[in-house]
């Protein structure tokens, strides 16, 4: 909708446009500012900006105080490893959803969804006693399965959406050709299905570090990610600023800086693939 | 041109997601059903037996139980006004030629990244605290007493959080619906006289539809079981203000450790998801096939 405009008026909307955005992100600002604070700095009235005493020391003590590499390496492993196996699970099912539609198709795909509607805090108890009873509590591969299977629903409709873009009469070609459905999927398909499958990956890499239910609740030390680092900073409040936001800026550190490089594949998997 | 063959290959390609998917959703649904009639107290284990529908009638009876049922559906309701509505006005504005676009999108998507433990904890301490958040020292500077957000408006003040988690995903997917639209169509109506309000409600309004219905879709599936958020602010509190369903839940659960009736108040909560979904698909699912 890129429309011809004088340039006072894209002046002017620059203006406003950057202010909301501003407004938008302060929040974050904020607090990567303040854990560069010493703690008096972080709580002085009236606020300080420019003036405040200037600080390593936060981000020293929360190295220190706990095992960040640990959080971080457990939160990489469930993230990663839950976005991979759910696309091995979840590329089949699109494929076929995409290219060999049935008369259930639509239904089946809201089914999928409506799985995710089932509240967590409802079915927790259940889920808790069945890792226990499978000895998958409190280790890495339990929260791999756990969230793969919260994001296995949105990991198969955004492949679905993004195959059914693909030209169905460029596989009927490659099958005239002989190709079988194997060579077929690897050579035809995955070669075209790479930049939705790139957002699809990201997005629910992000979905999975972010989580914070399950990755609480069916932790305690051993496979515990960053979401359960920063729950065991939440002081008593109203205390310790500058350290929980070092501590909450280790934790979305990652994530963010990933997705800002990412951030054009990153809004194409936010759309999910359902707009245009 | 799908023979006999791919057909079954087709089934067999979908049938792992089915199978796990299904799985992930009856064992725990069935187990919860069966909790949600029997006394089951972590605290006394012996008195174990079936209990009819006590559980059920507790949470029935329960006195802060519809103000829970109305705060989830005032949490869902509120967000998605907010975000919907915001998201538009942004998505409108920097559609607009600006200056700096790629830095602008990553400053809009930043809260996205924030992960929901660290998004409370900031607006709680950081911002809302009535001693030393900014909110706080503004109202000081300004000469007035601070705002007990979460203390004298605990919903709102929750809603306004949640919101601010979820504002990126609605603009994001409405700006990227606005830049779908021909400019040719805006032009031709703009020549014919129509306002900026006109063009609006006539051509850009309806070309979003099914954004927005995506937006709806989405945001509500993950609002309706928001929990952690009121875990970190406000507990549910001031007494029981903020409280809602998947709070109520929780307390039973783990402070009063009685799964019996944690597991009913999932499956009343099941049942809310389920009549939410049947309205939502009713309402705007058509909007999704075009």
């Amino acid at each position: 909708m890129a429309r011809a405009t004088t340039p006072r008026r894209k002046a002017l909307t620059t203006l406003a446009a950057w202010s909301v955005a501003l407004i938008i992100f302060f929040p974050v600002l904020w607090m990567i500012l303040t854990s560069f604070k010493t703690e008096a700095s972080a709580v002085a009235s009236p606020p300080e900006f420019l003036g405040a005493s200037w600080t390593l020391e936060n981000y020293a003590e929360v190295w220190s105080r706990s095992d960040y590499p640990r959080f971080f390496w457990n939160s990489v492993v469930i993230s990663v490893g839950s976005t991979l196996l759910g696309l091995v699970i979840a590329i089949p099912a699109a494929w076929s959803m995409a290219f060999v539609p049935g008369k259930k198709t639509k239904d089946l795909l809201m089914w999928m969804l409506s799985t995710k509607m089932m509240p967590a805090v409802a079915v927790m108890i259940p889920i808790y006693l069945l890792f226990q009873w499978l000895g998958i509590y409190d280790s890495k591969i339990g929260l791999v399965i756990a969230l793969m299977l919260m994001n296995l629903p949105i990991i198969v409709w955004m492949l679905y959406t993004y195959f059914k873009e693909i030209p169905g009469e460029i596989l009927e070609a490659a099958r005239m050709d002989g190709a079988g459905l194997w060579n077929e999927v690897v050579y035809v398909l995955a070669p075209m299905a790479v930049p939705g499958i790139a957002s699809t990956v990201l997005l629910n890499v992000i979905l999975a570090w972010n989580e914070a239910f399950w990755t609480i609740t069916l932790t305690t030390t051993k496979a515990a990610p960053l979401s359960a680092f920063i729950a065991s900073f939440s002081a008593p409040q109203g205390l310790f600023y500058a350290k929980l936001s070092a501590a909450s800026t280790m934790a979305i550190a990652p994530i963010l800086i990933l997705g800002w490089f990412s951030q054009k594949q990153l809004v194409r998997g936010l759309t999910f693939g359902a707009v245009k | 041109m799908s023979t006999q063959s791919t057909r079954f290959a087709a089934r067999l390609m979908v049938a792992p997601s089915v199978f796990v998917l299904f799985i992930w959703m009856i064992v725990p649904l069935a187990m919860t059903l069966y909790f949600s009639f029997r006394f089951y107290r972590l605290l006394s284990p012996e008195r174990a037996g079936w209990t009819g529908l006590t559980n059920y009638t507790w949470f029935f009876k329960a006195p802060d139980f519809w103000l829970a049922m109305g705060n989830t559906l005032l949490l869902v309701g509120g967000v998605l006004v907010i975000t919907v509505v915001l998201g538009t006005l942004i998505a409108l504005l920097i559609d607009q030629p600006v200056y700096g676009q790629g830095p602008l999108r990553i400053l809009v998507i930043a809260p996205f990244f924030v992960m929901p433990p660290v998004a409370a904890s900031i607006w709680e301490n950081l911002f809302m605290h009535p001693q030393n958040g900014l909110f706080a020292a503004v109202a000081r500077g300004l000469g007035g007493q601070p705002i007990l957000f979460l203390e004298s408006y605990p919903m709102a003040s929750v809603i306004g959080i949640v919101s601010w988690e979820w504002l990126p995903f609605a603009t994001l997917i409405l700006l990227t619906a606005l830049q779908s639209l021909s400019s040719e169509q805006l032009e031709a109506a703009e020549m014919d006289g129509a306002s900026g309000l006109n063009r609006f409600r006539y051509i850009i309004l309806p070309h979003m539809t099914r954004a927005i219905t995506v937006v709806v879709l989405i945001q509500t599936i993950f609002l309706l079981g928001i929990f952690g958020e009121i875990f970190t602010t406000t507990q549910g509190g001031p007494g029981s203000a903020s409280n809602t369903l998947p709070y109520m839940i929780f307390k039973q659960a783990i402070v009063a450790k009685d799964i019996g009736r944690a597991a009913a108040g999932g499956i009343i909560a099941v049942i809310l998801a389920n009549i939410v979904a049947y309205f939502l698909m009713r309402g705007i699912g058509k909007n999704l096939d075009a």
